[in-house]
């Protein structure tokens, strides 16, 4: 076994000091060391995007990344979203247009998601589905997350309108 | 949820709610099975050749690894069938001296941490001497091929063989005889939450708890049990949340076996999550079959008679409860589809081979079957100068109860009028002077019609025809209302994404007057829900749900009773309606608490009469309906690179009444997605000597956002009495008719080029073959 090294993960605005193996991935330092299960792990060779977070603001497949890598970083999960006991408008988007059904790719749905709007709040039915195209879900069929992701992206043009 | 109930004219079934199930899931407080933690961890060290034995196993100095010979006493995977020539077949869960697929587990090394147990798994070294191995269906039936099992002569592990009894004599008065050979490759269900089990050990009470990724909790229990020899109730089984299941988590794990195994030697918890790798290569394969069909038919294009042969590639071993049969007696059962097909003759065997087992996969056989009927109607048409719809409506089943030829009873359904509402749709005259105008300028369009009957919500004597050692089917649900007014419901069937918390609270909500958020339902724990079968085969809204209804109209007869002397008044005059319950016509109330606490604490008043509390069970075994659909599809292939593009995709659904509208199109849209993955992308590939060459989701491609085109829905609504519920299942069905209206929709796309496209899926490696080969006939 290799020497650990000391990491500083801060997630969701919450600083973890966690001793792990250089080969540690984020993902697995996330949910073991850090205990937060909400982002899932559903294939370990960053195709699936199950397991994307934010990283410094940047949707990233937290499986093809070592967590020493991300030493120091901001990083945003499901956890985060939303607030005391109210979902976000994204979450509730996809409550709404039933979005999800297994559940299990949608925390890293909504990361990317999070990511997506905040940097290209602007963007083309075409932008819409390359982003999407990341990730895959196998219970829904997209339709309804696409739909999720236009209503708030009408939600938030009327409120900060251009 | 403040809307009225039943009683004021408004029910809650029949609208599209939000689901009780996504707040957890969308905020990340969902517990999956990978989300427990454990002492120790295990690595199953899997077997890297397809046939041979196991000479010896050399484990690393002080590992803790345990294998077939630790795990004597543990008996074998054996499923039985008692009919159709089934040869059993035993499944070590260690392989003992024989290996007999890549991937089948040989060794379980255990270990603080996923990740030392992997460290050591490398250091373990198997020593097999190689045996020839067969992965090919066509020729593991050949006299020559080896024997995965000796006892399997041929391979063949179950023969069903069906034919009508005028069959011969109505072949003779065929005027055209159409034949059709069709190729599904094999499919992983791929579910994005790959298996995964968590065992521990209660050292006070001795018990095991296991929490694992299953659609069958109370099937796991007793599985696991009898296969450990220990009473069932010393086992616990929890399905905590369980991230998708399509049939690939209904079968039993041998892994689960060995946690619960591990769990009692080691006084200990422990946990094993599968990586994607294991998934693909080791979890339950499916539709590997090859199907031929000759369709007889007069000269007015009806059938006379239909003969099929079916061979369904089933692995290595048979799976359990359902066994290896499901998928051919599926097809030798079902075959004849929506069509008026008197006279039948069909041969269907599962082949064993040396290649990970299969197992029941959303839709069993039917994409498949659909798949070859109807392509079989598309080419009699052409025979026939006919158009494929004009095809279909003459061949319908069009009065209802139908017996069909192996003896199903179709009930109520609009065959006719979804096909003519998907056509009427798209307009189709005017999609064909579209496709000419597309064709001179070289664009290659294609529209294709999979119309089919989709049997669902079948209870006992559907499995018991088949001669099940464990013939599932009804299922029991207990209601009980507390002393507050507000309802449990405790249903053995297990939904993994399916919605049926709220669907079945939307059901009772109905019976018993009150609003669904004061309806909680518990599933997926065998010591808080009665004993039942789980969610698979499109069956748990009918058969959990009419349980439920049974259950609730139950006590909904006792509330009755209690508020008509609460209100003097006639019991057959109180109606439940918005928490209260009322004198029909008037204003006297008496609100649904005061009942329940009545029931509790007063039931001294009622003694004699009713018994004290609020509990019912209800047990419901149907013996099935079928739903239908019509799907549309139209293509453009591109005949240079052979990619094709799902332009369109319509649904014509009946599945009787509809519990929730939003829930329902989320099932269809869903599984037309893995229709089209398994018409276009998906397929598991094996090397001559058995090694898994697809084993990554870069090889084994599943369809994203790109590949699924919006869907158009249409609900059509035949009430049958098959059902309490009036409703019928329709899971699968979207994974049913998909494969068949696109193939559909390809080869009539490709019509000008001669060509014919009868396998799956149609990558652009095949389209571009079957171009070529084309090209170079005619040259």
């Amino acid at each position: 076994m290799s020497e650990r090294t000391d990491v500083t993960l801060t997630i969701n605005g919450k600083r973890y000091v966690i001793r792990v193996e250089p080969r540690r991935t984020l993902v697995d330092a996330i949910r073991e060391e850090c205990g937060q299960t909400g982002t899932h792990i559903g294939c370990e060779h960053g195709v699936c995007g199950a397991c994307t977070v934010l990283v410094d603001g940047a949707p990233i497949r937290s499986c093809l990344m070592f967590a020493v890598q991300a030493d120091g970083k901001d990083i945003r999960t499901v956890e985060g979203l939303a607030t005391a006991d109210e979902l976000n408008t994204l979450q509730r988007a996809f409550m709404e247009n039933h979005s999800l059904q297994c559940g299990f790719c949608t925390p890293g749905f909504l990361m990317l998601v999070t990511g997506f709007l905040e940097r290209e709040p602007e963007f083309t039915d075409a932008d819409l589905v390359d982003m999407l195209a990341s990730n895959l879900c196998r219970c829904t069929g997209y339709q309804n997350i696409v739909k999720a992701v236009r209503a708030v992206a009408v939600e938030m043009r009327q409120h900060h309108p251009a | 949820m403040t809307a009225p109930t039943k009683g004021s004219g408004l029910a809650w079934v029949g609208r599209s709610i939000r689901r009780v199930e996504d707040p957890a899931l969308l905020t990340g407080r969902a517990r999956f099975t990978a989300d427990f933690s454990a002492t120790h961890r295990v690595r199953f060290v899997r077997s890297t050749v397809a046939a041979g034995r196991i000479r010896n196993i050399k484990i690393p100095a002080g590992a803790t690894v345990f294998t077939a010979q630790d795990l004597a006493t543990v008996k074998p995977i054996v499923p039985v069938l008692h009919k159709f020539g089934y040869v059993p077949v035993a499944q070590p869960v260690l392989a003992t001296d024989v290996v007999r697929f890549v991937g089948e587990p040989v060794a379980a090394v255990v270990a603080p941490t996923e990740a030392e147990a992997e460290d050591i798994a490398d250091g373990v070294i198997v020593e097999i001497s190689e045996d020839p191995a067969v992965t090919d269906v066509r020729a593991a039936l050949l006299d020559t091929a080896p024997r995965v099992h000796a006892q399997a002569i041929r391979n063949v592990c179950v023969e069903g063989k069906f034919e009508t009894q005028d069959f011969s004599s109505m072949q003779l008065r065929a005027c055209r005889r159409v034949a059709i050979e069709i190729r599904s490759r094999r499919q992983n269900a791929a579910p994005l939450e790959p298996r995964a089990g968590h065992a521990a050990f209660d050292p006070i009470c001795k018990r095991v708890t296991i929490a694992c990724a299953t659609q069958m909790p109370h099937l796991m229990r007793t599985a696991i049990a009898d296969l450990l020899g220990m009473p069932e109730s010393d086992l616990r089984v929890i399905a905590p949340d369980v991230g998708g299941g399509f049939g690939q988590k209904m079968s039993l794990v041998p892994e689960y076996v060995v946690l619960v195994w591990l769990a009692r030697k080691l006084r200990s918890s422990i946990a094993w999550t599968e990586d994607r790798r294991e998934n693909l290569m080791a979890s339950f394969h499916s539709r590997d079959q090859h199907i031929r069909l000759v369709g007889a038919f007069n000269a007015d294009a009806k059938f006379v008679a239909l003969t099929a042969e079916v061979v369904a590639n089933v692995g290595a071993y048979s799976c359990y409860p359902t066994t290896c049969a499901v998928e051919p007696l599926m097809a030798l059962a079902e075959l004849p589809g929506p069509y008026d097909i008197r006279a039948y003759s069909c041969l269907a065997r599962g082949v064993l081979t040396n290649t990970c087992p299969m197992a029941p996969y959303r839709g069993v056989s039917r994409p498949v079957i659909t798949l070859a009927l109807e392509r079989l109607m598309d080419d009699a048409a052409l025979q026939f100068g006919l158009d494929p719809i004009e095809i279909r409506r003459r061949n319908f089943v069009e009065k209802f109860p139908y017996t069909s030829a192996t003896g199903l009873i179709i009930d109520e359904g609009s065959y006719r009028q979804s096909l003519d509402t998907v056509s009427d749709y798209l307009n189709v005259p005017g999609f064909r002077e579209r496709q000419r105008q597309a064709g001179a300028k070289g664009q290659c369009l294609g529209i294709g019609f999979a119309a089919f009957a989709e049997r669902t919500g079948y209870g006992t004597p559907a499995f018991a025809a088949r001669g099940m050692g464990v013939t599932p089917g009804w299922e029991t649900v207990q209601v009980t209302m507390d002393p507050s007014g507000y309802v449990d419901l405790r249903t053995g069937a297990n939904p993994h994404g399916q919605g049926l918390r709220t669907t079945l609270a939307q059901l009772v909500a109905d019976e018993l007057g009150v609003a669904p958020d004061r309806i909680k339902v518990t599933h997926g724990d065998t010591d808080q829900t009665p004993y039942g079968w789980g969610t698979f085969a499109s069956r748990s809204l009918v058969i959990a749900g009419g349980a439920s209804v049974l259950a609730a109209r139950k006590l909904h007869a006792k509330l009755k009773i209690i508020a008509s002397r609460l209100l003097e008044a006639a019991a057959s005059d109180i109606v439940l309606e918005n928490g209260v319950a009322r004198v029909a016509g008037t204003d006297r109330t008496v609100p649904m608490e005061t009942l329940a606490r009545t029931a509790y604490h007063q039931s001294h008043l009622f003694k004699g009469e009713i018994d004290a509390g609020l509990s019912e069970t209800a047990t419901y075994d149907p013996a099935g309906t079928f739903s239908n659909a019509c799907h549309a599809a139209i293509v453009e292939v591109d005949t240079k690179t052979g990619h094709v593009k799902i332009e369109r995709f319509v649904i014509a659904e009946d599945a009787g009444i509809i519990v929730n509208p939003m829930i329902a199109d989320g099932q269809i849209m869903g599984g037309v997605a893995q229709g089209i993955g398994n018409a276009l992308l998906e397929e598991i590939v094996y090397d001559e000597a058995g090694n898994m060459v697809t084993a990554t989701l870069a090889d084994f491609l599943l369809p994203t956002c790109r590949e699924i085109p919006s869907m158009e829905i249409s609900h059509l609504v035949t009430l049958s009495n098959a059902t309490v519920t009036k409703s019928k299942g329709l899971g699968e069905g979207g994974a049913v008719g998909a494969p068949a209206a696109i193939l559909s929709a390809i080869n009539d796309a490709l019509f000008p080029f001669d060509v014919r496209i009868n396998e799956i899926p149609a990558t652009p490696q095949r389209i571009r073959a079957a171009l070529r080969q084309a090209t170079r006939a005619q040259a």
